[in-house]
């Protein structure tokens, strides 16, 4: 992939700003030793692998276990974002009210508070004797240290994603569409069904995408609360770490690649998601 | 704006019962927009903001001389001056070559150009382990150029380099991707004025292009600075965990709290908690100035 850029390494049309030699290769250079080249040799490694080793690591009930704990949890997390962040993003967007700002800058938190730091804030939350796991105990709902935990977890670091991704939509639909349905006798929920909604759906799809991306991958918050049972509560991620820590490096690569080539696929998922949105709203 | 009005809102028989339009025909009844509100205040409250109270609740549970302990504990000491020196190393690359790619990707067409802009933002969704795992494969005692860098007295996996290494890709994107979009809209008239009045390059390139991105790259390297000191997952993988030397904060966090030593490391936790918010608190003083929102 590499020297299909470098043979490319010409501008097409001549540019009047300097630079383009160096910056160009230097460019290359620094996406090729940090990105390109080690991606690379991680499918590599796993080539080594005859078809049958692959399919017998990937197929392995432990694996199986902890790939489906990792895609279904992200899911069910990505899902559940999906209709707090609408609540969320339309009372952020929508109406005026004291401590919005607040609310507002709220939303980041996860993006910015460091996943180990998450991880032993939500399991001490969450924990038989935490604020909120000693409320949950006389219910009979265990948090910590089962898949619910992993959910909530995956919950918590998934949610600016939907946020952030649709706020600007919904901020700069145009007034006049909904004033056009409103007087033309549209009840406020048909409006909103029928006119909003279709403009703000591929927002949120390409949040939704974007939470389950990033709760597949995740690590750092999940780890502490989830336990960690094998064929229980184990997540893909730290099977990975397990594997390589047990020298099983084919099984650790190939879990691995795995993973990678879903959120590829996702990726490319979210790239076509984008341009509809782009297209339908006109907007970056 | 290509959007129609539904046929079956248009369609809709007017003036047969027309009612009074509200105030406002865009908000909805009262009692919505408060049970809207409320849920969302609720949902933010709880799973949002309890954890980072919890944090500093915790870190201070047994009073400020246990909290200041915990803060120069000897190892915990060693584990935040690798976690600056490995943000100080992480940064400054990042920054200086995310300067250089956004140049490259926004002054100049060629072609590959979307591929290359692909394989910019592809750190983001790899996930952390795996960012680790990757640098395990080339370095480790086992890997591609592993035992040929040990036979050369170059230890790389589990020592600082590696750290250093992990945190590079995990925050690759960060600065290039704020500044990719600024610079593309400010396109190249500016440049091409300075050129053409006799300016070179580099100091077209400091007198021109940096004052206009100046705020998008700060943001860009706080957004940087935290990931790189909070990083655990591609850290955790490389590091070795050795005590003293190969733990970041982040990994002595993890140690301390599977010691079952809570308080200490929650005490820790709330510093890294604390640049989160200091974080926040410029990236939205930033916002106000770049003029724009952002996704992460």
């Amino acid at each position: 992939m590499a020297s299909a850029i470098l043979t490319a390494a010409a501008p097409r049309q001549r540019s009047a700003v300097p630079g383009f030699g160096i910056t160009f290769g230097l460019t290359v250079l620094w996406v090729s030793l940090i990105v390109l080249i080690p991606l690379a040799a991680l499918f590599l490694k796993t080539a080594e692998l005859t078809p049958d080793r692959i399919l017998a690591i990937l197929t392995a009930p432990r694996t199986l276990h902890a790939l489906k704990i990792s895609f279904g949890l992200s899911l069910a997390a990505a899902a559940t974002n999906l209709v707090f962040g609408a609540v969320i993003v339309w009372a952020l967007v929508r109406y005026e009210f004291p401590g919005r700002r607040v609310l507002d800058a709220l939303v980041d938190i996860p993006f910015a508070l460091p996943t180990a730091v998450a991880g032993i804030a939500l399991t001490d939350l969450y924990a038989a004797n935490g604020w909120i796991g000693r409320l949950l105990a006389p219910l009979g709902i265990t948090v910590a240290f089962t898949p619910l935990g992993i959910f909530i977890a995956m919950v918590f670091i998934g949610l600016p994603f939907v946020v952030r991704t649709v706020q600007p939509v919904l901020e700069d639909l145009d007034a006049d569409l909904e004033e056009a349905a409103a007087t033309l006798g549209a009840g406020r929920w048909t409006t909103i069904r029928r006119v909003v909604l279709p403009a703000v759906l591929p927002a949120f799809l390409t949040g939704f995408a974007l939470a389950f991306a990033r709760g597949v991958g995740e690590y750092g918050s999940v780890i502490f609360i989830a336990g960690n049972l094998p064929n229980v509560s184990e997540i893909a991620p730290l099977l990975i770490v397990i594997r390589l820590e047990e020298f099983r490096y084919a099984d650790a690569t190939t879990i691995a690649c795995a993973m990678l080539v879903a959120s590829f696929a996702l990726l490319f998922v979210i790239n076509a998601l984008q341009r509809w949105s782009q297209n339908r709203t006109g907007r970056l | 704006m290509s959007m129609s009005v539904p046929a079956e809102v248009a369609a809709m028989p007017a003036g047969i019962e027309t009612p009074a339009l509200p105030e406002d025909i865009r908000s909805e009844p009262r009692a919505v927009r408060w049970v809207v509100i409320g849920l969302a205040t609720l949902f933010l409250g709880l799973f949002i903001m309890l954890p980072l109270v919890n944090v500093f609740t915790q870190a201070f549970s047994k009073g400020w001389a246990a909290y200041g302990a915990a803060l120069v504990d000897a190892d915990a000491l060693a584990a935040i001056e690798l976690t600056l020196i490995v943000a100080a190393i992480s940064v400054g690359a990042n920054t200086v070559m995310g300067l250089v790619m956004a140049w490259t990707l926004t002054k100049f067409e060629f072609r590959g150009k979307s591929l290359l802009i692909t394989l910019v933002d592809l750190p983001f969704s790899v996930s952390p382990v795996i960012a680790g795992l990757v640098f395990v494969l080339l370095f480790g005692a086992q890997g591609t150029f592993g035992p040929w860098l040990i036979d050369h007295g170059w230890k790389i996996v589990f020592a600082w380099p590696g750290i250093a290494l992990a945190t590079i890709f995990v925050t690759f994107p960060f600065v290039a991707r704020e500044l990719i979009p600024l610079m593309q809209e400010q396109g190249t008239q500016e440049e091409e004025a300075a050129v053409t009045l006799g300016a070179s390059g580099l100091r077209t390139f400091l007198r021109v292009t940096l004052p206009n991105v100046k705020w998008a790259l700060l943001y860009g390297v706080l957004l940087c600075n935290a990931r790189s000191m909070g990083e655990f997952g591609a850290v955790s993988v490389v590091s070795g965990h050795v005590r003293g030397e190969t733990n970041t904060m982040p990994l002595h966090i993890e140690i301390l709290y599977n010691e079952y030593q809570f308080q200490a490391s929650f005490a820790v936790a709330s510093l890294l908690a604390l640049l989160a918010v200091v974080t926040l608190l410029a990236k939205t003083a930033l916002e106000a100035r770049i003029g724009r929102r952002h996704g992460h």
